[in-house]
Order: structure tokens, then sequence, then C-alpha cells
């Protein structure tokens, strides 16, 4: 065994180990180190540890846990540790890294705590300090919630520093100079007489001694890489077809199936006749599954044919058959029995009310898909003694986790190998498609299997984003929103999502009124009311949660009553808005926009915001009523964030993420029949296409003391804000998405 | 039968109707082209078949009747094609699963129109699908690929 050394700094304790040739940098939680994840890929006299930077003959590795599912996560981990270890990105492997439970996600449950992002006072903090420890036992490596750099952003450069420094050690005592005397740059240590050390070479002397532990991070005004644009590094072979994503991986042996599976998801199979299909050239396997079949053969496209020439008695689904019972599920949930949370009550609604003229509305809103441009695969190779599972997941500890309990192995003898993900946008927080491929596998041990979902398989099984309705009352007074009383019903998210990973989680789900009750907004009487809906087709995280549906609800129907005080909607929610990085979003936003000037005829532009993941985002968008439609002109976002990292990166997603909220605001949705998604592919849900997206303009605050990520936080005020554009427009408010059931788009 | 693709001429045993998609990615091991659809809505599978933009999704690989190029066959990171300059330029990805089909979409594209009008481009570009949004960046490498070509 190598030697291990731990020095305590704030609450983890970071160490330095011996690996083969080299040395390695990380972390272990609360005194005692999580299993180690590389202790079993490492051979014997390696040492245990999480480690973020890792120096041996191969190089230098900076290993990343957080998943990139195309947001640029491995880019921006690399570059904070890169930034403090003096370290080019070109210099550098860089490597997801296996799961293990001390790649801990903090950031993640602190959101799930009942506390505003706004509210950092001591109760909000220390109760996110609590929650963030059974979050450690989970060992959730899971990646989500916009959580890559909150988390990352202390943790990854303060491993850099200690590495460079503990360098700099090594260096000085074989130069027997003083470590003050020395500098780093590009991945050497460099001495004042010119003598230049690299840091490969200097690895076994780090190995040897104590790590420096005592140092500072370095001011942000020195920052060479950080808060600049930086080149990802992916984009070269994102750029030229040579990046692999999972669904292009192969390894040696491998054999191609797909799945197909009860279109009525969770129903059961009653029977199927595979004669047509097993006569079908390539076909080598028909291998019965949890809910369908498995189709083996030595072609993705042949598997595909012959499963499609399968025929199947499928089961009746577990929920309503059709949409009608959906709606009226939802309807029916605003009763007392399934009040669930009121975590906003000021001043008194009711009272407030009566006698007023009082506005009401009922929003709407659809299961969607997430349908990501990649279908999703998994490749497995089961033997008798290890599992080895080659997929582009975000939560490879669950999947560890089930995998060994499915082939009665032990977590080690699972090995998870993440790969480049085409787009998940929540997707791939499901790992169904991983525990059929381990079915399939186990049927045929020692032979690897690749499943590819075909694309109508993938829609039938996307586990789509809630379905939900909310009901508004309120009224102005003087001109002004007095009153404002939103109550939400939809089924939890996070029942159906964790029930799946046989979790259950305590207390009210979050997101059933995420990015409605948490809003920083100080109308007089206001109430928000959350009610859990039975559940129904299952359902899954959705870009933004809770708040791609609430924030649609929240800031239409505020619109609304603005509209009814006569008020200016930029105005209203600015003077209602009592924070204060919240409140410069919108005079951001008003400011990049013109808001206030001619626009001409037949236009109109419309305001909305939405808080979620802590970050507080503005959104201004121009249309034109046309003879054919509504066209979408412009749109100006505003989004603080604490720090913006990376400022093209920044612009990308956040462009990205408008698009995404409008595509889907504009056309998209599912709907079940005979208990089946009648969407099957991109032509019945096709989402923004090119010649209708709007030129948007981005600006990134930084008056926010947190440090945010910015994956989701666009989506929420997209939806709302087209629709109080459309109503700005046209006189028409449209309560209900895709607002092309009531409106066209050109 | 035979096929070439990327100068390299290949002999495959597949049926007559397979699409080329699946001739490429699974007998050829070529996966730059994506599977996104399959049914001519994505573009993910874009390839040219005599320098002409096809989808390969919907080709049968018994009517190839030209040389194929896939994405690697256009440019390679030490000899890039001016679009996957500008493509790498304004950072056009974010996952990139579409980006190879955008790339040979924009590069047929530029190919016919040299001096496209930004609603050239519109049209154009309009039948490849990018779920992660890039379209704002994918207008902007167009119209640099397509002065960096007139220049060349
Ligand atoms: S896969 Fe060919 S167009 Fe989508
Ligand atoms: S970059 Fe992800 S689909 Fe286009």
């Amino acid at each position: 065994m190598g030697r291990i050394r731990t020095i305590a700094r704030r609450t983890f304790l970071i160490g330095s180990a011996t690996i083969v040739g080299g040395v390695a940098f990380g972390y272990y939680m609360y005194q005692r180190p999580s299993a180690n994840p590389l202790l079993t890929d490492l051979g014997e006299g390696e040492a245990a540890i999480t480690p973020y930077v890792k120096i041996d003959a191969d190089g230098i590795t900076l290993i990343t846990p957080r998943a990139d599912k195309g947001q640029g996560a491995y880019s921006i981990q690399a570059a904070l540790i890169a930034e403090e270890l003096d370290v080019e990105l070109d210099q550098v492997n860089v490597d997801p890294g296996p799961p293990s439970p001390a790649y801990y996600n903090t950031a993640l449950s602190e959101e799930g705590a009942p506390f505003m992002s706004t509210d950092e006072g001591f109760m909000a903090e220390s109760i996110r300090a609590v929650m963030d420890v059974p979050m450690k036992f989970l060992g959730m490596q899971v990646t989500g919630g916009s959580t890559t750099v909150p988390d990352g952003y202390e943790k990854l450069r303060i491993a850099g520093a200690v590495a460079r420094e503990t360098l700099k050690s090594a260096a000085a005592s074989k130069l027997g100079i003083d470590p003050d005397q020395l500098k780093t740059a590009n991945a050497t240590v460099i001495a004042p007489d010119g003598t230049e050390l690299s840091y490969v070479e200097l690895a076994p002397l780090a190995a040897a001694i104590d790590p420096v532990t005592n140092i500072s991070l370095r001011d942000p005004k020195q920052w060479r890489m950080l808060c600049r644009p930086m080149q990802r590094i992916d984009i070269v072979p994102k750029s030229t077809g040579a990046l692999k994503y999972g669904i292009d991986y192969e390894v040696d042996g491998m054999v191609h199936a797909t799945v197909k599976l009860n279109p009525r998801q969770g129903g059961a199979i009653n029977g199927f006749d595979a004669s047509a299909a097993e006569k079908m050239r390539g076909v080598k396997a028909i291998v019965p599954i949890t809910g369908g079949v498995g189709v083996v053969a030595d072609n993705t496209w042949r598997a595909i044919q012959a499963a499609n020439a399968i025929e199947f008695d499928w089961g009746e689904a577990p929920y309503p058959a059709e949409m009608d019972g959906h709606w009226q599920t939802l309807s029916e949930s605003f009763i007392e029995d399934r009040l669930e949370s009121r975590q906003r009550d000021d001043g008194d609604v009711e009272t407030a009310l009566q006698g007023a003229d009082v506005i009401e509305a009922e929003y709407r809103v659809p299961y969607l898909a997430h349908a990501p441009l990649e279908p999703i695969s998994a490749i497995v190779k089961v033997t008798d003694t290890r599992v080895d599972i080659w997929t582009g997941t975000q939560i490879p500890r669950f999947t560890q986790n089930s995998v060994a309990a499915m082939t009665g192995l032990d977590a080690e003898a699972v090995h998870i190998h993440v790969l480049m993900m085409g787009g998940s946008f929540g997707h791939r927080l499901e790992d169904e498609v991983v525990k059929q491929t381990v079915e399939i596998a186990m049927a045929m041990k020692g032979t690897p299997v690749k499943v590819t979902y075909s694309r109508e398989e993938d829609f039938a099984h996307d586990f789509p984003r809630q379905i939900a309705m909310a009901r508004g009352r309120g009224a102005a007074r003087d001109g002004q929103v007095d009153s404002y009383d939103l109550s939400i019903a939809m089924p939890s998210v996070i029942a159906s999502q964790m029930g799946r990973q046989n979790f259950s989680v305590p207390g009210p789900d979050s997101q059933i009124v995420a990015g409605a009750w948490d809003q920083p907004f100080a109308i007089p009487n206001y109430r928000t009311t959350g009610y859990r809906a039975p559940e129904l087709a299952p359902i899954s995280s959705w870009r933004s949660v809770g708040a791609s549906s609430n924030g649609f609800f929240h800031d239409c129907f505020l619109d609304e009553l603005v509209h009814a005080a006569g008020a200016d909607p930029l105005e209203e929610r600015i003077r209602l808005c009592w924070h204060e990085p919240s409140r410069k979003v919108l005079e951001a936003v008003g400011e990049m926009s013109g808001w206030g000037s001619d626009l001409g005829p037949n236009r109109g532009r419309g305001v909305a915001f939405c808080m979620s993941f802590g970050v507080s985002c503005a959104e201004v968008i121009e249309v034109t009523n046309t003879d054919a439609g509504i066209k979408i002109d412009k749109v100006y976002v505003a989004a603080e964030v604490g720090k913006v990292m990376d400022p093209v990166n920044f612009d990308n997603l956040v462009k990205g993420g408008v698009v995404f909220g409008l595509g889907h605001a504009m056309n998209c949705q599912i709907t079940y029949s005979d208990g089946m998604a009648e969407q099957t592919n991109y032509h019945d849900y096709e989402g923004m296409r090119l010649y209708q997206c709007p030129q948007i303009e981005v600006r990134g605050l930084e008056n926010g003391s947190k440090i945010r990520g910015i994956g989701e936080p666009p989506v929420p005020p997209a939806a709302p804000a087209l629709a109080n554009a459309i109503f700005a427009a046209t006189g028409q408010r449209i309560r209900e998405l895709p607002l092309n059931k009531h409106i066209d788009f050109v | 039968m035979q096929i070439m693709v990327n100068g390299t001429t290949h002999e495959v045993d597949v049926e007559e109707d397979m699409p080329l998609l699946w001739v490429l990615r699974d007998e050829l091991g070529i996966t730059g082209p994506k599977y996104g659809c399959g049914i001519a809505q994505c573009g993910a599978c874009t390839v040219h078949v005599d320098g002409v933009a096809v989808r390969s999704c919907q080709l049968a690989a018994g009517d190839v009747d030209g040389e194929v190029t896939t994405i690697e066959g256009l440019g390679t990171p030490d000899a890039l094609h001016a679009v996957q300059e500008a493509w790498i330029e304004h950072q056009v990805a974010q996952c990139g699963y579409c980006q190879s089909g955008q790339i040979m979409a924009a590069a047929s594209f530029l190919e016919t129109n040299p001096e496209p009008t930004d609603d050239d481009i519109d049209r154009a570009m309009s039948a490849n699908l990018c779920r992660c949004g890039t379209y704002p960046r994918i207008r902007e490498a167009v119209r640099s690929a397509a002065t960096k070509l007139m220049e060349a």
C-alpha cells in the first residue's frame, strides 16, 4: 500500500496518495473515506483516494466527476482545476472517473431544502448544511439541478492549488531552494535560473512528501482562463465527427440489440409471437425482459426491423388511457386531502379578495418528452465475476447499486464507464435502458450487448415532464397588484422518478411549487398552495423540473393582474420585487429591450421573470402578429449567476435554454390515447426550427453572492414571456401550452 | 455490393434496402453520421453523395450511385474544411450530436450558394434539428464559412 496522508481543511479533507509512477490529489469526506472508486482499477501498491488530479508517467489527468451532456461540464471542471494548477487544457487528459460515493454533490440537496434561494439567513444556511449529510450518504453522484459549477467552484480550485504547491515543494527540496522562489506555468516548475522541472517528473517526489495545504486561492483578478472566453475541450472532436458518443461506442465482440416495451408504460406483456422475427436475417436471439423483449442481431437496423415484426399482446396502462382522465385527475386534486404545501401565505388573501374585482383563471401544461437528439443506448457485458457498463448517464451510482442487486454481485464488481451524451435535458437521469441491457446480457454471459432504442421507442418511453394545472385568483387595487393566490396541482416528479430507483423521499415534493412559491415579490396578500395529484403516467425531471410548468403559471397570472391594475408590466414587477439582484435583472432586460419604446403596429412585447435554482432570470420577447401567425422577433435575457465562468459557453447555454423553452411552448406535447403516447417522432414533436429562431441578446449579471449554474434557469421564463407578448400584440390571453393549440406561428 | 466512402472502396454484404446510415455505422464503423430520427426529420445522418447532401437514413444501400463523403472525409483536425473551422471559431456545439449533420448540410449548401442571404441560410438550415438550440451560432458560423470560402 502506498502512503495516504490527510489534513483537515474546511469541512472536507484533502490528501495526496502514491500511485504507480506518480501522485494523486483529492478529497476525503467526513474523516472516513468513502469506498475508493479507483481501488478496483488500480494495481497492487496503489493507494486509495478520490482524486481530482492524477500525475503519472502517462501525463496529467484531471478528473471531472460531473457528467457532460452537452453543457460543457467537462471543460469548466477541468478549467477550475487547471486555473490553479497552472496547466493548459491541451496538456492534460480529462476523465469523468468511475462512480464513487466520494464525488458527492452538495449543491443539489441544498436546493431541495424548504428555503428560498434568496434566503441566506442563519436558519436557511444551517438547514442546508444538514440536508447535505443524507445526500452524502446516499452517495448521489448526480449531475442535475444546474449544480456543476456551484458544486465544483471551490473544491476543484483547491485541488489544483494543493497539487501545484505540493509539486513546488517537491521541486524545492530537489533543487535545494526555497519554494517561494519557484514559479509554475505550462505544467512545469520553473526555478529562478531558468531550470524547468515538469510535473510528470516531479510526481514521484511529490508523492513522497506531505501535501501542502496551507494554500490560498488566487484572486479572481489574476485568473488567466476562468471568466474569459475559452475553447471547449470537446469543440474540435464535435466539429469533425471524431467524438464518440454512447451510441457510437463499440467494444470487442459486441452484438447489436434493441428493445420493444409495452407502449402503455408499466403495463404487462401478455404474450408475443416472434416467429417471423426469428427468421429474419442477422437475428441472434429474442430475449424476454421486464415489460417487453430484447432483440439481438448483428446490426442495429436488423434488430429494429425484427423488433417491428414481432406481434405483441400488451396489457392495459396503469394510468388513464385517454387525456380526459389525466386532466380530470388534476382537476379533482385541488382539495384539502391533497394539499401538500403552503410555503407562502403573506397578508390575508381571503379577506383581501372579499368584495374585490376578482380575476380567476385556470392554466394547463402538457406532458413533454426530453427527446435529446441521441437516442438512449447502453453496452453491458456480464460475466460471473464482474459487470462492465458503457453508457451516457447522469446517475452512475444509482445504476451501480441496482445492477449489483440484479446480478447478485457486489457494487465494486459493477464498473461504469461514463460516455459522452448527445443531450439529456433530464432523460439520462433514468437508467431503465441499462437495466434492460443487463437483463439481455445476463442471458448471454460473456458477450457485450449494445442496446440502441429506436427513436420511436425513445418517444414511447421517455418518462415525460409532469402534466400540471394551476388555478389563480387575485385582484388589483389602486393601480397595483394587491392579492395573488395560486394553487398548483401535479403528480410528484420526485416520487415517480425516485420510485424507479426504489427510494421513497419523505416530506413534501418541493418541485410541485418550485418556481412559484419562491419568487421575490412583495405582494401584500400572496399565497401559493401545492396539491399532490395521484400518480398518472410515469414522469421525470425535465430541464428546470417544477419551474418548467410553474414559471409559466406564476408569471402569466401575475401578468393578468398587472394588466388588471392598469400598470406597466415591467415597472410593476420591478416595484413588487424586494430582492435587489432580481430587481437588477428586471431593470437590465428593460434597458436592453428599450422597454416602453413604440414597436409599431401589430407588434407586442412581453416580459417574464422566474427565479429557479437560485438564478434570477428575466426575458423580454417581441413578436409580430402577421397574417399567417405569430412571428417571434427578438428575445432579451438577463440572468444573475454570481459569476460568469465562461462567457462563450454561458451565452450558448442561455440561448439554447431560450430556444428549448420557446420551441416546446410553441408546439410540443405528449398526449396519451389508448394508454400510448401519440407522438412517435420529431414530425409531431418539432420544437423550434432555425428559421423560427429569434435574435437573442444575453446579459449575465454578477451581483449575487453565490456562484450559480445556468443550464436550466433560462427555460422557465421563456414560455410566459412569449404568452405575455402574444397578449400584448393580439389581446388574446392563452392559458394553455402548447400555444399552437390556440394560435399559429410562422 | 461495393460502396466508396471517403475515398476508400468497401465490399459490404447487406440487404439492398438497408439504409446507408446503418451500413456506415454498423458495418463500416464510420460513426460521424448520426442516427436521430430515421424518418428524414432531423438531418443528423446527413452525408454527401457526389458532393450533394443526402439523408443517409433515407437512402437505401442499393441506391447509392456515387461516392459517399461523411464528416470524417470532409476534413480532419489537422486539415479542417472551412465550415468546420467556422464551427470551431464560433463554438457552435453544445452536445454536438446534430453538428456532423449541420456541418455536412452547410458545406453542400455553400457549394451551390456561395453568397447566401440570411434568408437563404435560414431556409437551407431549417431542415436540420438541434435540440440544444444552437441555431444562433449556426447562422453566424454559416455566414463566416461563406466568407472564408469566398476568400479562399
Ligand atoms: S436520422 Fe436521418 S434525418 Fe434523422
Ligand atoms: S448541439 Fe445538441 S442537438 Fe445540436
